[in-house]
């Protein structure tokens, strides 16, 4: 079988230029490997960030060698003034949200992965998907820039709340070229995910192999068909919301500034704007944003564990329309960021209710994993591990969400190191275990080489041991009041809790080098690694019922036809205890 | 490797609890009326939380220990049924606790929200600008006389623009850089923002609202223990956002009283 | 030229690639919607401000808007003449070209309208900061006006299309079609919105 698919991966494989080929591919498959460069280059810069950052909060003075070369005034002589701490965070931020949680598990295993799960040869706009990964490169490029300026990145956070985003450079250092130069990123960003979304949808709709109903369709494929849904409405408000601070920015409007602000002992010429609007359209976009980091990792998980678990899980139905639920849910609950912003109180109410709503389906959708555990006979392998992991960070950022969920302990905790705690652990952690998991199971499908599974095992301990470390205290530290997004704790209280931020230092700096073991066996295993077959996995979706790597246009010019749902496991299969979506053999047991 | 992933997130659970159950890291005592409804959600969220945090984490744990890498030919269970079981416990369970919870919560929020300010409380206005806080009391005569956004002049100390040679109601109006207020005696803080986005924040008074420019928000509570309490900036507003705080003093009320003329007359 | 499949010869499922467009259109009008939901509720959290007033709309304006209805039946007349069979690529009658040609004429038209409506209201001493009724006023024609060149520019495609091979996929046809009458009724609302709140 093996020999029959190899010969189909050469043929007719068309003639094309270097730059076809390699850059401006049309071909889905690369245009998933280059967002997931994209991801990988946006997440050593992010935790690069993250570092400096970590390190400024407990040694406020000390020296980082080079870092005056590229911050002249941001860090003179090495040291991180409270205004490139405040770039800092806010590059930290954006570069992680967006570049990396919106890129990776989404647009990178999503666009590489969904055509061959459902069968097709290729999206449905090759071309709009070219086009999307180089818009989105140059939002990239442009994000970046920031940090080459002058004045520097801007200090606003990814959030950009006004007025302080949007009255320009008298509001502080890195306001002014710095954040026009973010605000003009994201609003490229945001079509490249839109014409990404678009990509998404219509070929799922129209291109499914014969047999291929929607409820056959991997847990994967639904989850980023239901992530491209919610990413279409988000990011076409997230871009509106762009070009009105760009005008207020620039163009001397007022949507989001009122009269009478005295900044800098300058009386701002603007009136009548207000300031919760922004944040009712950033976090109207915000929030579904979240869910749009997690539920591709929730598909990518729940793919894996089917088949680590060689059995299905207890409903994939259930866990699909849990899916949809928090879809659908995701967009009454934004308010729940502006619980103590201003607006009123009652609407705190109001959007509190669905937002603990949402515990219902995420809880649902866990203890199918859990009950699904229960009597299977679990395969360990690093993407396995990865997955299990993500389960565990799953329950841990989603059980402090429930704090936050409620408007009167969110008086208490609101801004405070719990918030960051909860978003971490969610997206941080789970969204990039997932990440590792799926790196770890569909890197032999992609490159045809395994990965080598110690590096891979040690990988995973030191970051599973080490993200608890630095990510469980910092709901400690919220308790107490901890506020966030401090450059430096002068507060009287602060000095008791130094040392477990000294600890969260610590296992942060040696967590992050534990990602270069990663780093070094996905290069080191793309070209020396042991060959992989098309099926290592015993799996059963159709990625696995073609070469590793695939052919240029996946299915080698035939039309697959599908027979089965993917949880065919634990069943007398031909070939073993499963049955491939694509074998036409009747399943004989239960 | 099963059993040893098994074992160590039975530790990282029990040790992530501990510091909880122990209190090791807790909020500062309360000084507030409305404060112990806060504590008390806040302590039944952490029970419930807590208990499906550990429970969830030894499940997992413990079905990874068991259940992985069996010996050929292990039977695998398949759960009759499928997720119904699943499906109704979390509707029940979850569906019971959110609302019990998000119910129970409104009181706390009510008392701070919903209730109007007695008319005889203290009125004490808050200016939030970059990077400090200013406050005003409003004389003798109990009004606030109005602010000039243009006539802000720091270097005169006039920080929030006050006219007193055209506005009466400004004459006696006292500005301090530091919060007093009396023990027991509701205040009403009218919060006004000079510039950006700022908040107030005090841990023990368990209060936090935004300053918001252009809107004319308030908060009113009452302090039941006379202490000196940090007030904090929560809203990032700057480079001077972590540096920007000051202090609120509560004074019996014949502290008070003294303080009060005090100021009044380094006007 | 296909930008599908890069050899057309070998691969039997083009035509199902090509069936791809039929739900793009409609998928991209949704997000198009959701950007002027999301622009219209700032209108209506703005307007409640203490500054909102009250500019009338241009003259011009109207007849800006006769145009581009126009643009659409017209549009509609030459797709009622396309060829009726299944099939994915479809011939277009010479009258029915002449049409689209008129439309992409009329969308041209329309446009300039705006231009001329924008010069009215500078005229008036109203730009873009002005007020926040002008402001709203410039940013909801803006981006309209944005939206039908990018159209105008599809349909030009489309008649380049033609013009060389003869047949067009039917998709990208209907796409364009459907966009062309989104944007007509779009420019509909945001009339009423201008006529009414602004």
């Amino acid at each position: 079988m093996e020999e029959a698919l190899k010969s189909q991966a050469h043929a007719h494989a068309p003639a094309e230029g270097f730059l076809r080929k390699y850059v401006f591919s049309l071909d889905h498959k690369v245009i998933g490997k280059q967002y997931y460069g994209l991801a990988l280059a946006a997440v050593f810069i992010g935790m690069v960030l993250s570092w400096l950052m970590r390190f400024h909060l407990v040694w406020p003075n000390a020296k980082i060698p080079g870092l005056e070369i590229i911050a002249k005034t941001g860090a003179p002589g090495g040291i991180i003034t409270p205004e490139y701490y405040l770039s800092l965070l806010t590059m930290h931020g954006t570069l992680m949200v967006f570049f990396v949680l919106t890129n990776a598990p989404f647009a990178g295993f999503g666009n590489y992965f969904l055509p061959i799960q459902i069968g097709a040869e290729d999206m449905a706009f090759p071309r709009f998907n070219m086009m999307s990964f180089w818009t989105t490169f140059v939002a990239f490029v442009v994000l970046v820039t920031a940090f080459f300026i002058p004045d520097g990145p801007p200090i606003s956070g990814w959030t950009a709340y006004a007025p302080l985003s949007a009255i320009g450079k008298d509001a502080g250092p890195g306001l002014g070229w710095g954040q026009n130069l973010w605000v003009i990123s994201i609003a490229i960003f945001c079509i490249g995910q839109l014409l990404g979304s678009l990509n998404f949808i219509a070929t799922t709709l129209d291109l499914r192999a014969k047999g291929m109903t929607l409820m056959r369709m991997p847990i994967s494929t639904w989850a980023w068909f239901i992530t491209s849904a919610i990413g279409l409405l988000a990011f076409a408000v997230l871009l509106p919301a762009c070009l009105l601070l760009l005008l207020d920015r620039m163009a001397g409007t007022s949507f989001f500034i009122p009269s009478g602000l005295v900044v800098s002992d300058r009386l701002q010429n603007h009136a009548g704007g207000s300031p919760l609007l922004w944040q009712h359209l950033f976090w109207f976009f915000g929030h579904p944003e979240v869910y749009i980091a997690i539920l591709p990792a929730v598909g990518i998980v729940s793919h894996v564990l089917t088949n680590s678990l060689r059995k299905p899980l207890l409903s994939a139905k259930v866990i699909i329309y849990s899916m949809m639920s928090i879809g659908f849910l995701s967009w009454m609950v934004w308010g729940h960021h502006m619980f103590v912003s201003g607006m009123n109180p009652f609407s705190s109410l109001l959007f509190s209710f669905p937002t603990l709503t949402i515990t219902i389906p995420a809880t649902i959708i866990t203890l199918i994993w859990l009950g699904s555990l229960y009597g299977a006979n679990i395969q360990i392998t690093t993407a396995s591990f990865f997955a299990l992991g993500f389960i565990s960070m799953f329950v841990s950022g989603g059980v402090s969400g429930f704090f936050l969920a409620q408007p009167s302990i969110d008086i208490y905790l609101h801004a405070t190191y719990f918030v960051v705690g909860h978003f971490h652990m969610v997206m941080g952690v789970a969204a990039i275990f997932a990440i590792f998991s799926g790196t770890y199971f569909w890197f032999p499908k992609m490159t045809g080489r395994m990965m080598n599974e110690t590096l891979g095992m040690l990988h995973f301990w030191i970051t599973f041991i080490g993200t608890y470390c630095i990510f469980m205290p910092f709901h400690y530290l919220g308790l107490v009041g901890n506020v966030r997004r401090y450059a430096s704790f002068v507060d009287d209280f602060m000095p008791a809790l130094m040392p477990l931020h000294k600890f969260i230092t610590i296992a942060a700096l040696t967590t992050g080098a534990a990602q270069f073991i990663f780093f070094f066996n996905l290069v080191h295993s793309r070209f020396r690694g042991k060959q992989a077959t098309a099926n290592p996995w015993r799996g059963t979706s159709l990625e696995w019922s073609i070469p590793s790597p695939p052919p240029w246009n996946n299915f080698g010019g035939d039309h697959p036809v599908v027979y089965h749902d993917p949880h065919q496991y634990g069943v007398k299969g031909s070939t073993g205890d499963f049955v491939m979506q694509t074998s036409p053999e009747q399943i004989l047991n239960e | 490797m099963g059993k040893l992933f098994g074992v160590i997130l039975a530790i990282i659970a029990l040790a992530s609890a501990y510091p909880i159950v122990t209190h090791m890291y807790v909020q500062p005592v309360d000084i507030s009326t409305h404060g112990h409804a806060i504590d008390e959600q806040l302590a039944d969220t952490m029970a419930e939380a807590g208990l499906s945090f550990v429970l969830a984490q030894l499940l997992l744990a413990f079905c990874v220990w068991k259940f992985s890498n069996r010996k050929e030919g292990a039977k695998v269970f398949h759960l009759r049924g499928g997720a119904r079981l699943v499906v109704v416990a979390a509707f029940i369970l979850v569906g019971t606790e959110v609302l019990a919870l998000g119910v129970l919560g409104q009181k706390a929020w009510a008392e701070v929200y919903f209730t109007a300010p007695k008319p005889d409380a203290l009125q004490v206005q808050a200016q939030a600008g970059q990077f400090a806080f200013y406050f005003r009391y409003p004389g003798p005569d109990g009004k606030f006389g109005p602010l000039h956004p243009d006539k802000i002049d720091e270097g005169n100390q006039n920080y929030f623009g006050l006219d007193p040679a055209n506005d009466v109601e400004s004459r006696d109006d006292i500005v301090t850089a530091e919060m007093a207020i009396p023990v027991n005696r509701e205040i009403h803080l009218l919060m006004h923002a000079k510039d950006v986005g700022h908040s107030f924040y005090v841990r023990e008074l368990r209060i936090q609202q935004d300053f918001v420019p252009g809107l004319d928000l308030s908060l009113h509570f009452t302090a039941t223990q006379t202490g000196h309490f940090e007030i904090l900036c929560t809203q990032l507003c700057g480079l001077g956002h972590y540096n920007m705080k000051a202090y609120l003093n509560v004074l019996s009320q014949e502290d008070f009283d003294k303080w009060i003329k005090q100021k009044a007359s380094e006007q | 030229m296909s930008s599908t499949l890069h050899t057309p010869m070998c691969s039997p499922r083009r035509s199902d690639l090509a069936k791809g467009s039929e739900s793009g259109i409609w998928i991209a009008l949704f997000a198009i919607t959701m950007s002027f939901a999301a622009f219209t509720s700032a209108l209506f959290i703005r307007q409640a401000s203490t500054d909102w007033t009250h500019i009338g709309a241009p003259r011009i304006m109207f007849a800006s808007t006769a145009v581009l209805l126009l643009s659409s039946l017209l549009m509609e007349m030459s797709r009622r003449g396309f060829d009726g069979k299944p099939a994915s690529e479809i011939k277009v009658p010479r009258k029915g070209q002449m049409l689209l040609a008129a439309t992409l004429l009329l969308g041209l038209a329309f446009v300039g309208g705006q231009y001329m409506a924008w010069r009215d209201l500078a005229a008036q001493g109203l730009y873009l900061a002005t007020n926040p009724n002008s402001s709203f006023f410039y940013l909801l024609t803006g981006v309209h006006a944005l939206h039908v060149l990018g159209g105008i520019a599809a349909l030009a495609y489309l008649l380049l299309l033609l013009a060389a091979r003869g047949s067009v996929r039917r998709n990208l046809v209907n796409g364009v079609v459907v966009y062309w009458h989104f944007m007509a009724a779009l420019w509909l609302y945001l009339l009423v919105v201008i006529c009414v709140r602004l």
